[in-house]
């Protein structure tokens, strides 16, 4: 009897899952023993690392977009129709449109999405790089701005947690270009006693802000923004003025998650080495979906989605389990315009950061073109 | 009715104990309480004085088997 496999979320994690099924699946495909159903919110595919670049003009849109149909094997069953319930009792998806898809296995791949929302202010009067929309909108403030306190501002969780340090060193060497850092004070806010959750790269960034002139404050969870006066507020009880803010916004699970009933925020309680959901045995979670407490990022969603690949394909084929994920995470950290570093660990070994290059700069530049293999599985 | 949640947290390079405590705490409940599991000795110093910082309350912290166990009430 042929089985199903149902994949719900159509961005990074969920594309690479797919695709590396099908390159280990092939027979099973051929004859109809399995097929491989996705569904996603978009008939585009966007690199959302990309989206760094875009305020300092750095990133041509059109890089950043491939058609979704093209990335995705052409085994691959896609509708452009996101997940409305999932029902574990039943096996069965239910979508926007009214389908319903009935499954064997389920990867849980929805992601996270950003909430400024959330907090009183926020969405009014400050800028952003997270979405494209958001991205646009600070290009266009970071070319008008003349001078001022410029406010980098990051909450709790969010995804992709380099990516904030590389936005302040990035800026300071715009406003450089600009001839502008005179006239310009930034200052980085982080919500716990250092500078980044990373110990390895809050010790070294400490004194590369200090030797730029970029201000922080520690402990600072934001509890509202001013839009007329233009301060924002921290829960710890700090007030701080700005001329320009750029917020990393707490982020939240997809809504399907939590209307499901599978998890609280939209986070799912996943397995740290089998990515099962917890209490089930045919529903994998991946991605930033997962409520691991590692890094929400695009490697570890790449790392984790290689190990699904594997012991899906290796279910189906032997009834047998191939591997556990080891909580490996890898993260390029643009130091500036020409430097770059990375950073990688699991759960059994540190992060170290390793001295920043011109190479490494260079091989993430690559690594923003070859992420397109990724997605189809062949890297 | 109040409920505790259990963040284990314990070997997370990163986010780390104390990020997963605020994004927990995001999501709880006033009067709920969030136990986080940390390996890292330095959480039963710095949530805290995180908590006492926001005005959260701090239930207690126990050592476990090369592990620590630290409750916090959410107060607002």
């Amino acid at each position: 009897m042929s089985k199903t496999i149902l994949i719900v979320g159509g961005g990074l994690a969920g594309t690479i899952v797919a695709n590396g099924l099908c390159r280990q699946l092939g027979a099973q495909l051929r004859s109809g023993a399995v097929s491989i159903t996705m569904l996603g919110a978009s008939d585009t595919h966007m690199y959302q690392p990309g989206l760094l670049y875009v305020p300092f003009g750095r990133m041509r849109e059109h890089e950043m977009f491939r058609e979704q149909s093209r990335v995705l094997d052409r085994r691959i069953h896609y509708y452009v129709d996101p997940a409305k319930h999932v029902d574990a009792e039943k096996k069965q998806v239910s979508t926007q449109s009214g389908r319903t898809f009935k499954y064997d296995y389920l990867v849980l791949a929805t992601g996270s999405r950003i909430m400024p929302q959330s907090i009183p202010g926020m969405q009014e009067a400050a800028h952003w790089f997270y979405d494209l929309e958001g991205a646009r909108k600070l290009r266009d403030a970071l070319n008008n701005f003349q001078g001022g306190k410029i406010v980098v501002n990051i909450n709790a969780p969010h995804k992709c947690p380099v990516a904030p340090v590389e936005f302040t060193l990035m800026l300071h060497e715009f406003l450089e270009g600009k001839g502008l850092r005179d006239k310009c004070e930034i200052t980085y806010t982080y919500p716990i006693g250092r500078l980044h959750s990373l110990e390895p790269v809050a010790h070294w960034a400490g004194p590369v802000f200090e030797q730029l002139g970029i201000k922080s404050e520690i402990f600072f969870n934001t509890e509202s923004v001013d839009p007329v006066a233009k301060t924002i507020t921290s829960m710890e009880g700090s007030v701080m003025p700005f001329d320009l803010l750029v917020t990393i916004p707490p982020h939240e699970g997809a809504a399907v998650i939590s209307e499901s009933g599978l998890g609280k925020g939209g986070w799912v309680p996943t397995n740290t080495k089998t990515l099962h959901r917890e209490g089930s045995d045919d529903i994998f979670v991946v991605g930033d979906t997962t409520n691991i407490p590692i890094s929400k990022a695009g490697s570890t969603a790449h790392f984790e989605a290689d190990v699904l690949i594997d012991n899906l394909a290796s279910l189906v084929q032997e009834g047998r389990w191939a591997r556990e994920y080891d909580g490996k995470a890898f993260c390029f950290i643009e130091t500036g315009f020409t430097t770059g570093t990375y950073v990688w660990f699991n759960y059994q070994t540190p992060p170290t950061v390793a001295p920043p290059s011109q190479m490494l700069h260079w091989f993430k530049l690559a690594y923003n073109r070859l992420y397109w293999l990724s997605a189809r599985g062949l890297l | 009715m109040a409920e505790r949640q259990t963040v284990d947290a314990r070997g997370a390079f990163c986010p780390g104990p104390l990020m997963e405590l605020i994004a927990a705490l995001k999501l709880a409940s006033v009067g709920d309480e969030v136990e986080v599991l940390s390996s890292d000795k330095g959480s039963v110093n710095d949530i805290p004085a995180w908590v006492a910082k926001v005005g959260h309350q701090f239930v207690g912290s126990t050592e476990l088997d090369g592990y620590w166990s630290v409750i916090v009430k959410k107060a607002k």
